[in-house]
């Protein structure tokens, strides 16, 4: 029974880690190439659900409302950037933090203006419905498993982009030293938006991936944007394998944590009391484990800078 | 830490009169504002109201005097205020009703919880000093919400507001809000007193350029610390008198959101001057307040429902005016007084 | 002889296969003006840093008026009586020169943890820093916002600010750097009237300040000192001539 309910559970754990690390990846460049602190990346999330939302019900398909989402999660990134967030860079922190918690109010209220204030839903496509036998009597839904393939898939294909292309040594050479990136003659500007744009897709697509397991709505992207935060804090701004190593960890942590503290209070409580402090500990263990990597390491795991 | 270049410094010898005037007026102004309450016919509405942008301008001057004074970036200001509440809803549901008690509760609880997470995040900079206040906040967020015996998720409603040496003094409107200004005349004080005083001016020092102070002989941390236990410890006070006021408490007390609306208010305002943190709380909850009712006004050309819809919607316009005073309106509201005498 | 004031015992820093400095020896007796001199590059700011406590050594001893201070924080030196300028210009742009100075008098005189009383009206470390910007020729600007001052005048308040701390040791880096003719005048003649009362280790490419002003000058070269010895045999010296060859600073 524990070992079946371990396998589901990191599975679970696997699953929203990656969809965190999706999010994290885009957050994290960001912030390693640009200095700029954006809270709105949540909401790149949201929207991407919401896109995914009303394209599937306008063109009666998952994998079609995907094609017309991820596109337009791009462009609005790109609108964002233009309209809002290139006016940042140069500020400082304080400010990049207040004016994006204002574009997080906007689009919060926004997506209620546009749809309503009730949670929308979005069906699980066709082929990817019902379960799969993983282990004896053991059934998963087909759907996870998808979420998980596809994360990892834009993970590997994350890597040798950044590993293996120009606009990827930009990058990485950027999040280290983003002096020598201009000094080399590079379009800061352009990186700058390819990178925003990028990362703001990636979002949207892990807000689409998670739309039909979640109910959709107005706010959904304000407490995964935390997390998001907390993972590439661990992992070490500007780095991507520290966000996907975090990324990983957060989500293990979180949802075996959740499921079962409470039992292994047990061992050394009386069964209520364990239950009761084991649902008051399970949220707050990824914050005590950041404070704790802070601790240690104030740079996160796998510092880039200096 | 995260860098406030040297747009704001603390109130040199030639700032002039008109701004030393301008907290004379504003107490002054708080002061008689019940009497105006009373004729106005609303008064448990304007007292309520009043009080209210007290208490968040109190929250916002303590976080003023580690954020203006101190470049301290706290994103987790408002799980203070949880503490100060929750240290009101925990003892008056074991039957302390005591302010005499849960005060010093309060100030006690607030002041462990900065020494303890102070130390951890005052190790970091920067944004990642940010980050780590947010995830404290928010650890006690997520304890609040499971603490089933006092209310969890949904919060918990008090019987009533606290008593002063058992006497219930508190009940009465008007003098809760003399209890209110009392707080923020007398925290706006020691603030005042502090930022001029050595350890202040090592922390202004600090916040200009921490290597030139550490190269003279301090040890930054040691003030940063103690400085964000004091402003820790005001906060709690706020929250101890935002239970009161409400006669309730729920974590909602301490969301991130609720942190950024208090960076918000000293932004507002003006760093780095405190009355200016109160003004911008004042700004902020006025706001907050009545533009529902200004834009529905403002729409008078539009049809009926799309006017309903805007008035409903009020946040959309709420959001791009936070981007556009932080775009545009540099030094907040204080910055706008300041600016004719500069010339 | 006397015992060395600092004294640098194998004294290396290096970033990963990058070495900065290389086993340096030195010994700097006190009341003595010893200057450190060396072309672009040599480590010299490293070595001023790893002096004061702001870079952290890989290897070796700093020991100061006998004691091994390695491990001590720049604070903590600061208290011992070893302060440190800045090549480029570290001062508190905000706060007026006086009230830059009276932080310097503030951080020795009595607990900073005092929180009621205006600092700024203190006449015991008012009067202190007076002093301290009338000796490098400041005392006139004392009110004016040190951002405001100009360059040459920065690094005389840089200077005020060392003395304000009451060192037993000044670390100067480039004193002299970016200011005109007669500024840097007006700072060899404060070094010449602080000489006599201080022990002075001195950073500068201005060779003829170096050489007017030096009781005994150090080469340092790659991160290694190649000779330590009076400044006419310095002069002298075929090891350093190499080491400046074609360096038209070298007379």
């Amino acid at each position: 029974m524990t070992a079946t309910l371990l396998l589901i559970q990191t599975l679970n754990g696997l699953q929203f880690g990656l969809i965190l690390f999706l999010i994290a990846a885009g957050l994290t460049l960001v912030f390693g190439v640009m200095d700029f602190i954006n809270l709105a990346h949540g909401v790149q999330y949201m929207i991407g659900a919401y896109l995914i939302a009303a394209f599937s019900a306008w063109t009666g398909g998952f994998g079609w409302g995907l094609v017309l989402a991820l596109p337009t999660a791009l462009a609005f990134g790109l609108l964002l950037e233009v309209l809002v967030f290139r006016h940042l860079y140069e500020r400082d922190h304080l400010d990049q933090v207040l004016a994006t918690f204002g574009v997080i109010l906007f689009l919060n209220q926004g997506v209620k203006f546009v749809w309503g204030a009730a949670p929308l839903s979005v069906p699980v496509p066709d082929i990817l419905s019902g379960s799969v036998e993983i282990a004896d009597g053991l059934l998963y839904p087909v759907y996870r498993l998808a979420i998980i393939a596809a994360g990892l898939l834009v993970a590997a294909l994350l890597y040798v982009l950044v590993n293996f292309t120009r606009v990827g040594m930009l990058v990485r050479a950027g999040a280290t030293n983003p002096q020598m990136v201009s000094a080399l003659g590079v379009n800061i500007k352009r990186l700058f938006m390819i990178v925003f744009g990028f990362g703001a897709m990636l979002a949207g697509f892990a807000g689409a991936m998670v739309a039909p397991i979640l109910s959709v709505q107005p706010g959904m992207g304000d407490n995964i944007l935390i997390l998001a935060f907390v993972v590439i804090v661990i992992g070490g701004i500007g780095s991507i394998r520290g966000a996907f190593l975090a990324a990983l960890l957060i989500g293990l942590v979180d949802t075996i944590g959740r499921s079962f503290a409470p039992n292994l209070l047990r061992l050394v409580l009386d069964p209520s009391a364990a239950s009761q402090t084991g649902r008051a500990i399970a949220p707050m263990l990824i914050y005590i484990f950041m404070a704790g990597v802070l601790f240690f390491r104030p740079s996160g795991l796998f510092p880039v800078k200096r | 830490m995260t860098e406030l270049t040297g747009t704001q410094t603390a109130p040199a010898p030639s700032s002039s009169m008109r701004i030393d005037s301008i907290p004379l007026v504003l107490f002054a102004a708080f002061a008689a504002a019940p009497l105006l309450a009373s004729a106005s016919g609303a008064e448990g509405y304007v007292l309520s109201l009043l009080t209210r942008i007290m208490i968040f301008g109190l929250a916002a001057m303590s976080l003023d005097l580690i954020l203006g004074y101190g470049a301290l970036v706290s994103f987790g200001h408002a799980a203070f205020l949880g503490i100060g509440a929750y240290a009101v809803g925990i003892l008056a549901s074991h039957g302390i009703e005591d302010a005499l008690i849960q005060i010093p509760a309060a100030l006690g609880a607030s002041a462990l919880f900065a020494l303890v997470t102070g130390a951890i995040s005052l190790r970091t900079k920067g944004v990642y000093f940010i980050m780590i206040t947010l995830a404290f906040a928010q650890m006690l967020f997520f304890l609040a919400t499971s603490l089933a015996p006092y209310g969890g998720d949904d919060g918990l409603t008090l019987p009533n507001r606290s008593l002063i040496a058992g006497a219930g003094l508190l009940e009465n409107d008007y003098a809760f809000y003399a209890a209110t200004l009392l707080c923020l005349i007398g925290a706006y004080l020691l603030s005042r007193a502090i930022v001029t005083s050595r350890f202040g001016r090592v922390l202004r020092g600090t916040k200009e350029n921490a290597v030139r102070m550490e190269a003279v002989g301090f040890q930054p941390f040691r003030f940063q610390l103690a400085a964000y236990v004091i402003s820790g410890m005001m906060a709690g006070l706020a929250g101890w008198l935002m239970a009161n006021q409400a006669e309730f408490i729920s974590p909602a007390f301490m969301t991130w959101q609720r942190s950024g609306e208090l960076i918000f208010m000293v932004v507002l305002g003006g760093l780095g001057s405190l009355h200016g943190a109160i003004i911008g709380a004042a700004a902020f909850l006025l706001l907050e307040e009545f533009l529902p009712e200004i834009l529905h006004a403002a729409s008078f050309l539009l049809n009926d429902d799309i006017r309903s819809r805007l008035t409903e919607n009020w946040q959309m316009v709420f959001g791009p005016l936070l981007i556009l005073i932080v775009l545009f309106a540099r030094g907040g509201i204080m910055g706008l007084l300041r600016r004719p005498h500069h010339g | 002889m006397a015992e060395p004031l600092l004294e640098l015992r194998s004294l290396r820093k290096n970033y990963g296969a990058l070495v900065v400095t290389d086993h340096v020896s030195l010994s700097v007796r006190p009341g003595e003006l010893h200057a450190i001199i060396g072309p672009n590059g040599a480590g010299k700011t490293t070595l001023i840093h790893q002096v004061s406590g702001m870079l952290p050594s890989n290897a070796g001893q700093i020991l100061f008026a006998g004691e091994d201070i390695t491990h001590l924080s720049m604070p903590q030196r600061v208290k011992r009586g070893l302060a440190r300028s800045f090549q480029i210009t570290s001062i508190l742009p905000g706060f007026s020169a006086m009230e830059n100075v009276a932080l310097a008098v503030q951080a020795r005189s009595g607990s900073s943890f005092r929180f009621f009383g205006n600092a700024s009206q203190e006449k015991g470390l008012n009067g202190t820093a007076m002093d301290c910007l009338s000796e490098v020729g400041l005392g006139a600007r004392a009110h004016i916002p040190a951002g405001l001052l100009s360059h040459g005048e920065k690094r005389q308040l840089e200077l005020a600010i060392g003395l304000a701390t009451k060192p037993k040791l000044l670390l100067l880096d480039e004193p002299l750097a970016g200011t005109g003719h007669d500024e840097s005048q007006r700072v060899v003649e404060t070094l010449r009237r602080l000489k006599s009362r201080l022990t002075i280790v001195l950073i500068e490419h201005d060779m003829d300040a170096v050489f007017s002003l030096a009781d005994r000058v150090s080469v340092l070269v790659y991160g290694r000192v190649i000779a330590t010895d009076t400044p006419e045999r310095v002069r002298e010296n075929p090891e350093v001539r190499a080491a400046y060859l074609g360096d038209e600073e070298m007379v």
